[in-house]
C-alpha cells in the first residue's frame, strides 16, 4: 500500500504518583500491588490538563517533526475514551491548534485503549486510496480510575501523535491486520464517571485472546516470522501483560523492553500502544523492522508491521525530547491529595 | 467564567496560536491583534501574524487569591513573558517548579485549559507558558 509514518510526537504529563502511595491512601501492601503489577509510578495531568491538550502537545510536535504544511493534513482522527466532551469533538481542537483546518475531515474514535490505532488504520486507508495526502492520527488518554479500584494503580496519562502518509516516510507500515469481537471486559456507561471492569476475565479472553489472533493473523498474513522483527510493541494496561503476550507469539523479553513505558508511567490507554511504538522509532535504525499490537476492551487489536527507513536519519525528523526524557526527565512527584486535587476526584470540586 | 461564548469563538486563533498583527510599514508585531498601526496611522498595513512560541520572564507574580473561576489553581504564577519578537504578554506560567521562575527565565508554550463555565458549560483553550 506504500502507506507510512512521516513523523510522531509524544505527550507525558510531568507530575507522577507512586503505586505505594496509592496503597498507602486504601491501607493496602503497596510493595505487592506495584510488583504485581509491574508498575512503580503513573503518569497525572495538572488541573488544567486534559486529552485534548495532552493530544494537541504531541500532535505540535508530530506536525514539527514533518517539515509539512499542515493545511496539507485531510485528516484528523482522535481516539479517546477520556474525552473532555461527551458530543463535540477533540479532534477539531487539535485540527485549529496545530493549523489543520478549515478544509480536511475530523472526527473522535472510540474504543476503549485501541482508538488511536483504529485511528491511524483510517488515515491508512484514506492516504492509500488517494483522498488525502496526509492524516494525523493520535491517541490520548487522561486514564479514570475509580478510587480504591485496582485501576487506580495503573490508570495513567498521556498521547502520541502520528502523521501517515506516502512521502518521505520514516517507516512503511507493510501490513496491518485486525481481530475484532463482542467481549464486555471493561466499560463505562454514557453517565458514569469512572470505567468498571470484569476482573480477571479482563486477561485470557480479552487482553491475551484478542492480541494474539490479531498478531498471529498478521504474522500469516505476510508470511513472517517472530526472528523478522527487531522490537515488538504491544497494549501495555500494566508491566506483565505484555511480555507474558510476546512470550505467547513467540517474542523474546529483549525485544519487547524499548517499547514498554506502562512500568513508569501507567497505563495511558489509547496512547499506550503508541507510545510505547514512539520509544522504539527514538532509537530505531534503517532497515530494522517493528511488530505492533494494541488492544482495546471491548473487544479488539490492531496488529501492525512497520520497516524503519533511510528517511529517520534526517535532521528533525525525531522529536527534540525522546520518550525515555519525558518518562525520566523532568518530573514532579506528588501524593494522593494533590493527586485528588488535580484529577478533581474530590466530589465538591 | 462569565465569558460569553461568542467571546471564547471569536478567541481561538488569538489563544490557540498566537495569532497577532504585524505591521508591514514599520514592521513592529502587536498582541493581541490590533486593526490599525498606532505609530504609522494611514500609512500603516496591518496583517495577521503569529507570535513566536518562545520568551522569557519579565516579571511575575504568585497569586493566592484568584478571581472567579481559577480558585482551583492557586497558588499559581502569572507572569508578563517578552516573546522573542519583543511583544509582552500577561499569562500564567504552568508546570514549572517555583524555584525555576524567575525574572529572564527562558518560557516556551504549551496548550492548557483557560477556563471551563461548570462541570456542562463550554471549555477554553489556550496558551499558557512553561520554564524551559
Ligand atoms: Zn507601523
Amino acid at each position: 500500500m506504500d502507506v507510512g509514518i512521516i513523523s510522531y510526537g509524544a505527550y507525558v504529563p510531568r507530575m507522577r504518583i507512586k503505586s505505594e502511595e496509592i496503597a498507602r491512601v486504601w491501607e493496602k501492601e503497596g510493595k505487592k500491588i506495584s510488583a504485581g503489577l509491574g508498575i512503580t509510578e503513573k503518569a497525572v495531568g495538572a488541573v488544567d490538563e486534559d486529552s485534548a491538550t495532552f493530544a494537541v502537545e504531541a500532535a505540535r510536535k508530530a506536525v514539527k517533526c514533518s517539515g509539512i504544511d499542515p493545511q496539507k493534513i485531510g485528516a484528523v482522527f482522535v481516539g479517546s475514551e477520556s474525552k473532555p466532551y461527551a458530543v463535540k469533538p477533540t479532534a477539531t481542537i487539535v485540527a485549529e491548534a496545530v493549523g489543520a483546518t478549515p478544509f480536511m475531515t475530523a472526527a473522535d474514535f472510540e474504543f476503549a485503549c485501541k482508538a488511536g490505532t483504529a485511528a491511524v488504520q483510517a488515515c491508512m486507508g484514506m492516504v492509500g486510496s488517494g483522498m488525502i495526502e496526509y492524516g494525523l492520527a493520535i491517541g490520548s488518554d487522561t486514564a479514570q480510575g475509580r478510587p480504591n479500584d485496582p485501576l487506580e494503580y495503573s490508570a495513567g496519562g498521556g498521547a502520541a501523535a502520528y502523521i501517515i502518509g506516502k512521502e518521505k516516510q520514516i517507516a512503511e507500515i507493510e501490513a496491518t491486520f485486525s481481530f475484532s469481537t463482542d467481549t464486555p471486559d471493561f466499560w463505562r456507561r454514557q453517565h458514569a464517571l469512572f470505567p468498571r471492569h470484569a476482573g480477571r476475565f479482563t486477561a485470557d479472553p480479552a487482553y491475551f485472546k484478542h492480541v494474539v489472533e490479531a498478531g498471529k493473523g498478521l504474522l500469516e498474513k505476510i508470511k513472517a516470522d517472530p526472528r523478522d522483527y527487531d522490537y515488538a510493541v504491544f497494549h501495555q494496561p500494566n508491566g506483565k501483560f505484555p511480555l507474558r503476550a510476546a512470550k505467547l507469539l513467540g517474542f523474546p523479553e529483549e525485544k519487547v523492553l524499548q517499547g514498554l513505558v506502562t512500568p513508569l508511567i501507567g497505563n495511558t490507554y489509547s496512547a499506550a500502544s503508541l507510545l510505547g511504538l514512539a520509544s522504539v522509532l527514538d532509537i530505531a535504525k534503517p532497515g530494522e523492522r517493528i511488530f505492533v499490537v494494541s488492544y482495546g476492551s471491548g473487544a479488539g487489536s490492531d496488529a501492525f508491521s512497520l520497516t524503519v527507513t533511510e528517511e529517520i536519519s534526517r535532521k528533525g525528523a525525531r522529536p527534540s525530547v525522546l520518550v525515555k526524557d519525558l518518562i525520566s526527565g523532568d518530573k514532579e512527584y506528588i501524593d494522593y491529595a494533590m493527586y485528588a486535587k488535580h484529577r478533581r476526584k474530590l466530589k465538591s470540586l | 467564567m462569565n465569558e460569553a461564548l461568542p467571546l471564547i469563538w471569536r478567541r481561538i486563533p488569538e489563544r490557540y496560536n498566537m495569532l497577532g498583527s504585524k505591521c508591514l510599514n514599520c514592521g513592529t508585531p502587536y498582541f493581541p491583534q490590533r486593526k490599525m498601526c498606532p505609530k504609522c496611522r494611514r500609512k500603516g498595513k496591518i496583517v495577521a501574524e503569529k507570535m513566536p512560541t518562545e520568551g522569557t520572564i519579565y516579571s511575575f507574580t504568585e497569586v493566592h487569591a484568584a478571581p472567579k473561576g481559577f480558585e482551583q489553581e492557586t497558588p499559581y504564577f502569572l507572569a508578563m513573558v517578552e516573546l522573542s519578537n519583543g511583544v509582552r504578554v500577561l499569562s500564567q506560567v504552568v508546570d514549572s517548579p517555583a524555584d525555576k521562575i524567575k525574572i529572564g527565565a527562558p518560557v516556551n508554550m504549551v496548550f492548557r485549559k483557560i477556563s471551563e463555565d461548570g462541570e456542562e458549560g463550554v471549555i477554553a483553550y489556550g496558551y499558557k507558558f512553561k520554564v524551559k
